[in-house]
């Protein structure tokens, strides 16, 4: 089907279901339950969930197959988000030019950064890559302020007035798709759950299972075959009289798109743009989810994108008074210990929750979060025998 | 002229935290074959060495002083040090006005302390493993140790005054014949070169005339072939990541007085101090040391107002600016081995 | 169902869900005017709590966090009442907000505004919050307030100082009641002029955002209004940490006065390096050598330790103003001393402007007799107060910003203890660090219309 078949059919089907099941799935407690705490589903998470879903997947054919490792690839998000944001400010409210004017942008300026920093590879093309994303966001937060809005950023404002949309006077023009508004929602209500299917979050979403069924062929494709000759020996190639240059180049600039897509994305979700988008930390954080989730499977940043983000937005936001709801049932004195242990750990603490996690999986699970997931599938695939399920899951990991 | 010279000094100071944190991080790179993003973490762990140093010996006792009251109208309680009680006012208060130097002796058995259990307990394991999970793992362990420092000390940045004796600044300018007050160069920051000269220079010296050094060199340039000499370079590595540790170490503690310590202080230096290795070339510590310098005088040079006038925002980026050209010009950094770390 | 502690949410699936188990969708329209976002049916009400937790604002958002949590506490009559007694406007009883209890959630904003944002829609969208509040600094003000707007919530601004935040940038449906760059220049000025003299020749260094332009702006005009020479300004990169490079030439500019546009780490950094290089004990022009901070903040003068002693900033409020200016900023000590009593050490401004902000929401939300974003920002729109801490003080409709008093602060040369860094040295009227509403320095902004949401 589609032209992709077996495994990767199977989980590009599993892909599309979770996404389109998500605002059901991320929302398993009734909303006033004390767990309704974990609940993920709600638009804002949803959308960021998926959009840096697609970000990490463009990262991973530059990485995951190259062994390429960038650090600057946050700027492009940035670019591609600026050129959005200023498409909505001019052009139009709808998202669609904006999103393609975001990927053209990211394109170009990939170009121009990967033509230069492949050039050198291994640490040296890394670091050339954190350079020309440092210096973007250095400019756009101080002396290119009349373009980047500087450290304040761009927002639509009531003076805004986009040549193709009708907007009342001072009204503030808001991202649609042919006039759906992307904060639209449907609220369904069933017992003690309530689930927010969210009109910018599906958008969000078939972008997402589109931009996974392309990299699903650029995987299989002999395109990338090449791009993993590269990976396991850049030299041999070249003997050969292959100029590995042109493909590495190409990874470079479909990876940059993606991000750049993403980038536009987020502005046509939530119609803001700021310069630490483009900070060293952004390129750090794709990296870590790219490696977190498993580099070079095709499900593994989508998973470890999805991780960090519920990290930031979940437990950053349980407080103490949340912990003494929890603990509420216990004896007084139960109570405040066991709140006084968890309390570092969550809220304010989230960080350190976050580097233990990432400590921990790198630890136990050298494929990462799909490794974890092949671990137990392997458990119920083979029963007893789940000892040799996890010696043929580690072989499988470097292949992917 | 005289504002050239105002910028080299200050690059000077600038360059050898660069160099001693680069020095650290391209020793561990060059032998063990690790990136270690928690190396930064390594410096600010420094740094409050020298502020738990200082708390330490300032640790006091409270007596109520009923002549005074505190903002809500009670009583005040002062606080007196215990090394006044031991060592009378006087030479109490000068101990504590001498924490800052006092703490390099408290830093370096901490340090290597610090760094032996993190490559007997982590690294050790992860020699064989791809970079990424490197970065990983050496990631998360800098969010650990920053975050249980912030939770300690909070996030606002602690002053950790130098000796009454080195505050103030020395008048460069009339020793050159210039007008006073032209040239000035704080006390310290001249402390602080000639610690980093001599920290340079013992590391170096370690290197070149001891027989570990020699075994470091050796593994440096070719691990495996040193491996098949049949020579434990694993247990010698153990050492050179203590060593590295408390290089990055000392850089923290003596840098406290000159940029207040910030649980946060390790990550804003450990992007610079890769781009410094890398623009010195892999593999290699004079080329480490040497771009320090230069980055940091080059970054001085960005900063004066008429080079501002000129080009406005090169004081932003003139760091990666120089990178990039630097490393197109030169394919391996200014000093760079061939092989390392290209893969 | 009286037994179990009701939430916003649990009363509407109640009500939606008794009937028939599983019901139809409801399709909500962002645009569509009908009720308002968030609209607080059972008898509580959230509040949005968005606050610096990580990052190097960490310690002043739990200040700020101290501060609401006391608020939370007041407006529901826990504790002793804080400044409930001492507000003007006597609406509040201490029976929760029109009778509903305040429930409170919290989040990081990292001081990011990407982050921020997150944080706050996950309040909006997940938590059901009907105010949001709070932040350290006006890149996510501003960021949060243009959120708030879209989604028809109100924002009531935490700590954030430059100029766009009630300019530029300014929205419907946020509010600051903390001052602003203006301000800052307005009222340090006459004071500079009086204790250095009229012949002075500044030399600014300026971080290199927004916030560090506008003080600039506004230091430099206020100043050479009155006489001042600006030899020179530089700008710093907002990530600089050492700016020895930047200080080592201030000397031999010709200036005799530095002022540090600095917030911040940058602020700590700069006047340690600038003390480091001996600027305090320097002679230029015949005049000793003085530096300047437009904006203090006590925690920032814990971070800078002695050097900032005998340097004069400006601050929006400092908890020792009602013992020693009296009576005109009634309400000061009644919130020092419950905030001290809770957590054993003064309030920041940071905490008092947050704290003032929650209670002005509150009041407003009651005399309006609604939470309809709407009908609060009629209700605070020219809202005239005293009793807060600031003395006298105007909601000024056109803007969205307070005026009030602005309080001139020195370093203290020997500081007693850790929060008694400053002493005040005068409080510049609310006449003369009033502005147009169309100043040039605020221009190109536009409030538009209060947004109630869906």
């Amino acid at each position: 089907m589609l032209g992709i078949k077996g495994k990767d059919l199977s989980v590009f089907l599993l892909v599309a279901m979770l996404a389109l099941l998500a605002p059901f799935l991320l929302n398993p407690f009734p909303v006033d339950s004390a767990m309704a705490q974990f609940n993920a589903g709600y638009p804002d998470l949803m959308q960021r969930f998926v959009i840096f879903g697609i970000f990490a997947i463009g990262f991973n054919i530059l990485f995951g197959l190259t062994g390429y490792l960038s650090f600057g690839h946050a700027a492009f998000l940035g670019v591609g988000s600026y050129a959005a944001i200023w498409m909505m400010k001019l052009v139009s409210l709808n998202i669609i030019p904006g999103i393609i004017m975001a990927i053209i942008f990211a394109a170009l300026f990939s170009v121009v950064v990967g033509y230069i920093s492949l050039r050198r590879s291994g640490i040296y093309f890394s670091i050339l890559t954190l350079a020309f994303a440092q210096m973007s966001y250095a400019l756009a937060y101080s002396v290119l302020t009349p373009i980047t809005g500087g450290e304040t950023g761009l927002q639509i404002k009531p003076g805004d007035d986009p040549l193709l949309s009708n907007l009342a006077e001072g009204e503030i023009g808001r991202a649609n798709l042919f006039g759906l508004e992307m904060g639209d929602s449907a609220i369904l209500r069933a017992g003690g759950w309530e689930f927010t299917m969210n009109v910018g979050y599906y958008v969000c979403a078939l972008v997402m299972l589109v931009a996974f069924y392309l990299a699903i062929r650029i995987f299989r494709s002999p395109f990338g075959m090449m791009l993993r000759a590269v990976k396991s020996n850049q030299q041999r190639m070249n003997y050969t009289g292959l100029n590995s240059r042109p493909y590495t180049l190409a990874a470079f600039v479909i990876s940059g798109m993606y991000a750049g897509l993403a980038g536009g994305l987020m502005v046509a979700m939530d119609t803001q743009v700021g310069p630490e988008r483009m900070f060293w930390t952004a390129s750090g954080e794709v990296v870590l989810m790219t490696i977190l989730g498993g580099a070079g499977t095709l499900i593994g940043p989508v998973l470890g994108a999805g991780f960090i983000k519920y990290m930031e937005n979940i437990v950053s936001k349980i407080n103490s008074t949340v912990l003494h709801e929890w603990f509420a049932f216990l004896p007084d004195g139960m109570e405040d210990f066991l709140v006084t242990i968890f309390y570092p750990f969550v809220g304010k603490g989230w960080h350190l929750t976050l580097g233990l996690m990432f400590m921990a999986v790198v630890i136990f699970l050298p494929g990462g979060l799909v490794e974890g997931g092949q671990r137990i599938a392997s458990i119920f695939r083979r029963g007893k025998k789940s000892g040799a399920g996890d010696e043929s899951a580690k072989q499988e990991t470097p292949a992917e | 002229m005289d504002q050239f010279i105002v910028q080299v000094l200050n690059g000077l100071d600038k360059g050898s935290a660069y160099a001693l944190i680069a020095l650290g991080l391209t020793l561990i790179f060059g032998t063990l074959g690790v990136v270690n993003f928690a190396h930064g973490a390594l410096f600010m762990l420094g740094a409050f060495c020298a502020v738990i140093f200082s708390r330490l010996i300032s640790l006091s006792h409270e007596i109520v002083d009923e002549t005074r009251t505190d903002f809500l109208g009670n009583p005040m309680t002062v606080d007196v040090p215990y090394m006044h009680d031991i060592f009378g006012p006087e030479l109490g208060a000068s101990i504590i006005d001498w924490a800052v130097p006092l703490a390099i002796l408290f830093s370096i058995p901490v340090m290597i302390g610090v760094g032996f259990a993190m490559e007997r307990g982590l690294i050790k394991h992860f020699y064989k493993r791809p970079h990424a999970d490197q970065i990983l793992v050496t990631f998360g362990l800098a969010i650990v140790l920053q975050e249980i420092i912030k939770a300690f000390f909070g996030a606002n940045p602690i002053q950790t005054p130098a000796p009454e004796a080195f505050t103030g600044s020395f008048d460069f300018g009339v020793w050159l014949g210039y007008d006073p007050l032209t040239i000035m160069y704080p006390y310290w920051r001249l402390v602080y070169f000639f610690f980093a000269a001599v920290v340079i220079g013992a590391v170096f010296a370690f290197l070149q005339f001891t027989t570990f050094g020699m075994v470091v060199r050796a593994g440096m340039a070719d691990r495996e072939t040193v491996g098949l000499l049949g020579i434990d370079i694993d247990k010698r590595f153990t050492l050179m990541f203590a060593m590295a540790a408390c290089v990055a170490g000392l850089a923290g503690v003596m840098y406290a007085p000159i940029v207040a310590p910030n649980y946060h202080m390790g990550m804003d230096f450990l992007v610079l101090s890769f781009v410094v290795v890398v623009v010195g070339g892999m593999g290699s510590l004079p080329g480490a040391v040497f771009a320090g310098f230069l980055l940091g005088i080059l970054e001085s040079f960005a900063s004066m107002p008429a080079v501002v006038d000129l080009l406005p925002g090169i004081n932003q980026i003139v760091i990666y600016l120089v990178a990039i050209i630097i490393l197109l010009t030169r394919p391996r950094g200014l000093m760079g081995r061939k092989g390392v770390m290209e893969e | 169902m009286s037994k179990y502690n009701v939430t916003r949410r649990g009363v509407l699936r109640t009500g939606a869900g008794a009937a028939a188990g599983l019901t139809l969708p409801t399709y909500l329209r962002a645009a569509a005017h009908s009720g308002f976002t968030n609209a607080p049916t059972g008898d509580t009400v959230t509040l949005g709590f968005n606050v610096p937790q990580s990052g190097p604002y960490a310690d002043e958002g739990a200040d700020e966090l101290r501060a609401y949590q006391l608020a939370v506490e007041h407006l529901n009559g826990e504790g002793d009442g804080g400044m409930l007694q001492t507000f003007s406007s006597q609406a509040l009883e201490g029976t929760g907000i029109l009778g509903k209890k305040v429930e409170y959630v919290t989040g990081d904003t990292q001081t990011k505004s990407d982050a921020a944002r997150a944080s706050a829609r996950s309040m909006i969208e997940k938590d059901g919050a009907v105010m949001i509040t709070g932040g350290s600094s006006s890149g996510v003000a501003v960021a949060v307030q243009a959120l708030c707007q879209e989604a028809g919530v109100i924002f009531m601004a935490g700590l954030t100082h430059s100029n766009d935040t009630t300019g530029k940038d300014r929205k419907a449906n946020g509010f600051r009641h903390f001052f602003n760059s203006y301000m800052s220049g307005a009222a340090l000025a006459p004071i500079l002029v009086d204790q250095y003299g009229a012949d002075r020749k500044a030399y600014h260094l300026t971080a290199d955002y927004n916030w560090g332009y506008t003080t600039e702006e506004a230091m430099a005009s206020s100043t050479e209004a009155l006489g001042w020479e600006t030899v020179n300004s530089v700008k710093t990169p907002l990530t600089q940490t050492d700016f020895s490079s930047y200080i080592a030439p201030v000397l031999n500019s010709g200036a005799d006065i530095l002022v540090l546009n600095h917030y911040g780490g940058n602020m700590v950094n700069s006047l340690t390096n600038a003390v480091q290089f001996g600027l305090r004990e320097a002679q230029a022009n015949g005049k000793q050598f003085e530096i300047v901070v437009p904006l203090y903040s006590e925690l920032m003068a814990r971070g800078a330790g002695q050097n900032i002693a005998g340097i004069l900033g400006s601050q929006n409020w400092d908890w020792k103003l009602e013992n020693q200016l009296g009576e005109r900023y009634k309400g000061t000590n009644a919130f020092v001393k419950s905030f001290g009593e809770k957590y054993g050490f003064p309030p920041s401004q940071a905490a008092h402007t947050c704290y003032v902000q929650t209670l002005l929401y509150a009041d407003a939300v009651t005399r309006a007799g609604s939470f309809e974003p709407c009908a609060v920002v009629e209700a605070l729109e020219g809202f005239e107060f005293d009793g807060l801490g600031n003395g006298p003080t105007l909601y000024r409709a056109e803007d969205h910003q307070c005026f009030k008093d602005v309080v001139v602060v020195r370093g203290k040369e020997n500081p007693e203890n850790e929060f008694d860094l400053v002493e005040i040295v005068e409080v510049t009227p609310t006449e003369q660090v009033t502005y147009a509403p169309d100043h040039p320095q605020f221009s190109g902004g536009a409030l538009g219309s209060c947004n109630n949401g869906a």
